[in-house]
């Protein structure tokens, strides 16, 4: 516990009448933690305030129009970064959603309470798992197999990440659709199943969609299971079986290089990751506001 | 909680959608089973070659192919341990803040100002690090440490800036809304009689939290601080860029090091043979400590809000 060193001292002050030295200690300690939560926050507004600065002072239209300059040159964007990057979440998400809706439904509406408990415990687990090994596990089963880098392996290792995502994001917005739904539904006559997909699902969307940004948000980012899954390719997509460059691993092999210019261009892409990182997280923030009131 | 068993899904309909997502779910199963499974055998190599004496050793030398474990092991924990030191407080006194004293609409905002950290990508984290944070470290932090405690081992050497202490300042960042967030929620799981009973007391609003919340909460709050730890364990891109990548054991926090995920994402891509099976042993090591880490807290974390859905 934080304050364990205080322990003796406090007891002294509780057993004590003094009621005004309590007081005072009860202020301080407040205040502590006061302290802590506000300590949290302003490093987390100092730290977005310099990226976003930063950022956009080296962003402009080159930046998303222009192609990586070679080596010596100045100049030059990440176009086909982004692009790499939304095809990338893009496979990821064509992957997961699937799996970790049906994961979610299969929780909510169809697993018995045990079977429902491991597969959430699976799911936390795999949550967990940290992002390199679940790159190297694709490499592993993709990569080395087939003896090439490939956006598809990349996709893969960002599905990986993004299914338990979606998949406790699905189940506990569907829980939250009361059952006398469900019961009017098949009062109706409806089979299970499209009681599920067309009662349950649409009373659910909100809560999916918002689970389906965050992992997106999620997996935008991830760089480690791209270093060898995707690679990077700096003249465009050219496959799914070819490697593929990523804003993320972009911003991290410029951000250790000694080219001002790279670094200067490795800010702006952290600007435009971070953007949109930032608008999800206060969407998803609106929408689930939307749906609790 | 109402809900039908399994056992009455009637037609065919229902038969191939519920076995559908069963199938699903056993997939996510199986991607876990798989990641132990295709780590062990691909490890295998170098399991046989070096047996036990990899977790000892403290050599990595591709030219000789000698290859061991401890040095990154050994960064791993320190840096890890570091980041807790300056999270835990912070975290767990802010977890206080939101539920305990801060009024609704204040506690909303922080939080999710809060929580927006933990959704900047880790590679961002380390560029920023790398421009603003290592510079401080390096002045302002590590000389006054160097002037003020210099005595100890754990302040000696170069200040550099890059190294363990960059490293855990870094990972106490990333975890600190971590550890906030599911603190938060483990203390709102203590029912409200828990508090009004030591009020009724006569405690003051300390005591009260000191006496009667954060005993009740303790399961989960040390949950919470678990899953920050794996977390950190398993960080990779931000360590990376602030660590220093040496190959070495030292208690100097000054000194520059390496982590298990640091030391796979920089030689990955180049190693081949038993270097790369190696790695693969180091990825396995890394796999199965944060697997064990992560299941103590999720069952702490769960054992203790299951209470407040049980109320619900």
């Amino acid at each position: 516990m934080a304050h364990d060193g205080c322990k003796d001292w406090q007891r002294l002050i509780m057993y004590s009448s003094n009621l005004v030295a309590r007081k005072w200690f009860n202020r301080f300690m407040l205040g502590l933690c006061a302290l802590g939560a506000g300590l949290a926050i302003v490093f987390v507004c100092l730290m977005l305030g310099y990226i976003l600065i930063q950022g956009v002072s080296f962003f402009n239209l080159d930046f998303l129009t222009h192609t990586a300059a070679p080596i010596g040159q100045t100049g030059g964007g990440m176009r086909n970064e982004i692009i790499g990057t939304l095809i990338l979440v893009g496979l990821g998400s064509l992957i997961a959603v699937p799996l970790g809706m049906m994961t979610g439904i299969f929780l909510s509406e169809f697993a018995n309470p045990l079977v429902a408990s491991g597969v959430r415990f699976a799911a936390d687990i795999l949550a967990g798992v940290p992002s390199i090994v679940v790159g190297v596990f694709a490499y592993a089963i993709i990569v080395r197999p087939l003896h090439s880098y490939s956006a598809f392996s990349a996709g893969a290792a960002l599905a990986i990440i993004m299914i338990p995502i979606v998949a406790r994001t699905t189940e506990e917005s569907m829980r939250l659709v009361p059952n006398s739904l469900r019961e009017a539904a098949l009062a109706l006559g409806i089979t299970r199943w499209r009681s599920v997909l067309s009662v349950v699902i649409p009373g659910a969307i909100t809560g999916i969609a918002t689970g389906i940004m965050l992992g997106v948000a999620r997996i935008a980012g991830e760089t480690a299971p791209l270093i060898f899954t995707a690679f990077g390719n700096s003249f465009g997509f050219d496959g799914l079986g070819k490697p593929i460059g990523a804003l993320p691993l972009q911003i991290y092999r410029y951000a250790i290089s000694p080219y001002k210019d790279w670094q200067q261009q490795a800010w702006a892409a952290a600007f435009l990751l971070s953007l949109l990182v930032l608008v999800i997280s206060m969407a998803v923030r609106w929408l689930s506001r939307k749906r609790s009131s | 909680m109402l809900k039908s068993n399994s056992r009455n899904v009637s037609g065919l309909g229902d038969f191939v959608f519920s076995r559908l997502t069963l199938i699903c779910s056993l997939v996510l199963i199986a991607i876990l089973v798989n990641i132990l499974v295709i780590l062990i055998i691909q490890a295998l190599p170098a399991i046989k070659e070096f047996g036990a004496a990899f977790l000892g050793s403290t050599t990595w030398n591709p030219v000789n192919d000698q290859y061991g474990a401890l040095p990154a092991i050994y960064g791993t924990l320190l840096s890890s341990f570091l980041a807790l030191i300056v999270a835990v407080p912070i975290s767990i006194g802010a977890a206080i803040f939101l539920t305990e004293i801060a009024p609704v609409w204040l506690s909303n905002i922080a939080s999710f100002v809060i929580e927006m950290l933990a959704a900047i990508p880790s590679v961002i984290i380390g560029l920023w690090a790398l421009f603003v944070l290592i510079p401080a470290v390096r002045d302002p932090i590590e000389k006054w440490l160097g002037n003020t405690l210099g005595a100890l081992p754990f302040f000696q050497g170069n200040q550099l800036g890059f190294g363990f202490l960059a490293a855990g300042i870094v990972l106490a960042l990333m975890i600190i809304p971590i550890i906030t967030a599911m603190s938060r929620d483990v203390l709102r799981a203590v029912p409200q009689a828990q508090r009004e009973a030591m009020l009724a007391l006569g405690a003051t609003r300390w005591e009260t939290i000191r006496k009667a919340v954060l005993p009740y909460g303790r399961s989960g709050l040390v949950g919470a601080v678990l899953l920050g730890l794996g977390r950190a364990m398993g960080e990779t891109m931000a360590v990376a860029m602030v660590i220093g990548n040496a190959y070495r054991i030292t208690p100097s926090l000054f000194s520059t090091g390496t982590t298990v995920p640091s030391k796979i994402a920089n030689e990955f891509g180049e190693a081949s043979g038993i270097q790369l099976s190696s790695l693969l042993e180091l990825a396995l090591i890394l796999f199965v400590i944060t697997l064990l880490v992560n299941i103590i807290a999720r069952l702490l974390v769960w054992r203790m809000t299951a209470v407040k859905t049980g109320k619900d």
